[in-house]
């Protein structure tokens, strides 16, 4: 089956007696019990329920792998990924990580003896030379957000497995529409599923699915040790969300396309980093293990001042965090979703301050590029007037 | 469920549904449009959620257990449900009689619907039978009441009005919104159809709009059925969920309602700024005896006339801090409303007299807050519009 019916064709109610279409439900904190001493197939809804049981079953398929789990949130789900570790283990990661995911390594596993390391995994040797005996998963973002780097997955499912490391791949950017990292060898995949999963904007959560059943497992225990599961509503929410999935990801890299051209060509723009453009260094690998660039990118302004009053002056894309929605969002990752990188390893980064990242909805192509155009000439005036005003200041 | 069990019990676990798919406690929440079909023709029971719904379902089954019938029929409103009804038994030139004390939106529905359709309907003081049976005419099909009536709370003797349907062949029935099954058994009483507005004391949360009709006639309820699927009237799967949720507690919240209630009634009996107080639970009420022989409590709602113009009314109710100013009743906080310039404004002055609407009528809906804590309100409310207040009171007297 393609992967379009993949999303609509699954059983939504798996044994319910009234084969609705929809998946019920199931609201509930518990479950009652035929025996006294053994346990049906739910017995309480942070161990297991019915509505979560059908996502879970869904993404796993989507993703090709043996078992899926919906956490909470992207943290949660990236959480119980990590407490697969004990102390003394090593996580290498690449340098250009969310924020969030910095913040927890660093400032929360280290607590628990656990270290994380950093480097460029788009230079596959010196990346490799971080890796130590104690190295147990190597864990990336494909894409890179917000710069939008390409990093070769088969090659660093090849130098992890080499390691008898684990390859971590955070999918959130793409989706497992146009691309599927456990195929690329990758043995687990992760996302905040707030983003393109649920496309909304309305869900909080996070999924993981492996392919190993014995990480499965692991991973099982973890979800009902620390009871980070998605309730039964967001569940259903998310749920229903993934069926439009294909629909959305196709009008948003549409759009994305325009605006990645539209940008390049604009001499009020420094650099645009979108890999679905030819000019992008990553471009080739990209058409190698993805259907697609996807609909974030990011651009640099003049000036942090530009940079500012081309979010601010924006009409049609809200200034959020998160992206992957059916809105058109911008952000200046270096003060948003960037900001909790703990400053020791922000200095390593290289994160242009006058950094813009656009997530593009699903909106007319045409409104958002005249939308950008108006900001930009706004910003233009701005950030020339308030340097003009800063070189009279210094006379 | 044996008929032994306390009603307490019965919200509880009287007409429960069982998931058998996963044993789930709390019953799911089918929030889905249709249902696949095992072969053309054959379902499970369900075919489309306008036709039903294995939540609403549960919801019907467990406010048939507190009527005491079988499953209840339920509404995405309480005007939903009196439509369903009306549409269902009346056709053009046939006539209702109804209490002259009726919700609003009741009335409304007659004047701007059904009389258009040439459904006619007189209007009586029920609270004299005698009156419900001098407007029967041989077009008439139905009674419909509402006791206590809103909002001056006026009752009508059920039974009574009961004894003179059955002579006549007619069918009675009783809007228990402001009571519910708990407090008050219309059908024992010798109804044949109970009406609710589920919004009020059944959800009992203000988090969802819901009506219900209950009969134990099955091939009404069947008719009711028909009517509500052709109409598209059905509640919806989460509103029922909501619902089913609420009325759990429903015996447990109205015992503390009613117990606020006769508390706030007493003390706004005793205040020189009230010239009127109606609480089915005084003493002082004209139907009190009635109200002790049909019904267990006086019930949460509690209407006073103030001895002062509609203008002092208004500033009590913009004084209030803790009670809200709000339409509908029956939930967790304590809401007031003034009828004369709100539900009511568009009857001519002369019919708000009549209906005993005075311009300084205040209705409460009487939540679950420290009494102490409603009454400081309407004392600070009270003296903040320039009432009268007890000190004041005190002060003359000494003098």
């Amino acid at each position: 089956m393609k992967f379009a019916s993949k999303l609509i064709q699954f059983d939504a109610a798996p044994g319910d007696r009234f084969r609705p279409t929809a998946t019920p439900i199931y609201q509930t904190a518990t479950f009652e019990q035929e025996h006294a001493d053994r346990f049906g197939d739910f017995d309480y809804s942070r161990s297991g329920n019915p509505t979560r049981k059908v996502l879970e079953d869904h993404v796993a398929t989507l993703e090709g792998g043996v078992r899926g789990f919906a956490f909470a949130s992207g943290m949660a789900a990236i959480t119980s990924v990590a407490h697969t570790l004990r102390a003394g283990d090593e996580i290498l990661a690449d340098s250009d990580l969310y924020g969030g995911t910095c913040r927890l390594f660093t400032r929360v596993l280290e607590r628990s003896g656990i270290t994380a390391r950093y480097a460029d995994a788009g230079d596959l040797a010196t990346f490799a030379a971080r890796i130590t005996p104690n190295t147990r998963l190597i864990y990336v973002e494909s894409p890179t957000n917000p710069l939008l780097r390409v990093l070769d997955l088969r090659a660093l499912a090849t130098l992890a497995h080499a390691h008898n490391a684990l390859l971590v791949v955070d999918n959130s950017l793409m989706s497992p529409y146009l691309q599927r990292p456990l195929e690329l060898g990758a043995d687990v995949v992760l996302h905040s599923a707030t983003k393109f999963l649920c496309g909304h904007a309305d869900v909080t959560g996070g999924v993981v699915v492996v392919k190993d059943a014995k990480l499965a497992g692991d991973i099982a225990f973890l979800q009902n040790a620390e009871g980070n599961a998605l309730g039964p509503f967001d569940c259903f929410l998310l749920q229903r969300g993934i069926k439009t999935l294909k629909l959305r990801v196709d009008a948003q890299q549409r759009n994305a396309r325009q605006i990645a051209e539209f940008l390049a060509a604009d001499p009020r723009v420094d650099q645009v980093f979108y890999p679905g453009l030819a000019t992008h260094p990553g471009y080739e690998l990209q058409r190698s293990q993805a259907t697609g660039a996807g609909s974030v990118l990011s651009f640099t302004a003049h000036s942090v001042e530009a940079a500012k009053a081309i979010a601010e002056r924006a009409k049609m894309f809200q200034i959020c965090v998160s992206f992957g929605s059916i809105h058109s969002t911008i952000s200046l990752p270096g003060c948003m979703s960037h900001a909790s990188v703990p400053p020791e390893i922000a200095a390593t980064r290289e994160l242009p301050p006058q950094l813009v990242r656009i997530s593009v909805g699903i909106e007319d192509a045409g409104d958002l590029i005249a939308d950008l155009n108006q900001a930009l000439t706004g910003a233009d005036v701005v950030a020339t007037t308030s340097s003009s005003l800063a070189q009279t200041e210094a006379r | 469920m044996p008929h032994s069990h306390d009603i307490a019990t019965v919200a509880i676990h009287g007409g429960r549904s069982l998931d058998t798919h996963a044993s789930s406690l709390i019953f799911p929440l089918y929030q889905t449009g249709t249902f696949v079909h095992d072969a053309v023709g054959v379902d499970k029971g369900f075919s489309y959620s306008r036709v039903s719904n294995p939540t609403v379902d549960a919801l019907e089954k467990a406010i048939g257990a507190l009527e005491g019938t079988p499953p209840a029929v339920c509404f995405r409103t309480g005007l939903a449900a009196e439509a369903t009804l009306f549409f269902s038994l009346l056709k053009p030139g046939d006539h209702v009689v109804l209490g002259e004390v009726l919700y609003g939106g009741t009335i409304r529905l007659f004047r701007e619907v059904l009389e258009p359709f040439g459904v006619h309907a007189s209007f009586v003081d029920s609270a004299d039978p005698s009156n419900v049976e001098r407007a029967i005419t041989p077009q008439t099909r139905l009674v419909f009441i509402e006791s206590p009536g809103n909002p001056v709370l006026r009752l009508t003797d059920i039974a009574a009005i009961a004894e003179i349907t059955k002579r006549h062949g007619l069918l009675l029935v009783v809007d228990n919104t402001f009571l519910t099954p708990v407090l008050q058994r219309p059908l024992e009483l010798g109804a044949d159809i109970s009406v609710i507005s589920t919004t009020k004391y059944i959800d009992g949360h203000n988090a969802t709009v819901g009506g219900s009709l209950a009969t134990h006639d099955v091939a009404l309820a069947e008719r009711f059925r028909l009517i509500r699927k052709t109409l598209g009237s059905i509640q919806a799967p989460f509103e029922a969920w909501l619902t089913l949720q609420g009325l759990k507690t429903l015996p447990a919240r109205l015992r503390l309602h009613c117990e606020n209630a006769q508390v706030i009634a007493e003390w706004l009996e005793s205040h020189p700024a009230v010239a009127r107080v109606y609480y089915p639970g005084l003493k002082s009420f004209p139907q009190h005896e009635l109200a002790l022989r049909q019904q267990r409590s006086g019930g949460g709602m509690v209407s006073f006339e103030l001895d002062a113009p509609s203008s002092t009314a208004i500033a009590v109710l913009n004084a209030a801090q803790l009670c809200s100013r709000a339409e509908s009743l029956g939930g967790l906080e304590t809401l007031l409303t003034h009828p004369a310039s709100t539900t009511h404004a568009d009857l001519d002055h002369e019919l708000r007299a009549h209906l005993g609407i005075s311009d300084g009528l205040i209705r409460i809906s009487v939540g679950l807050e420290s009494p102490t804590d409603i009454i400081a309100d309407l004392e600070q409310a009270f003296s903040a519009a320039g009432c009268p207040t007890h000190a004041e009171e005190a002060t003359h007297e000494i003098r």
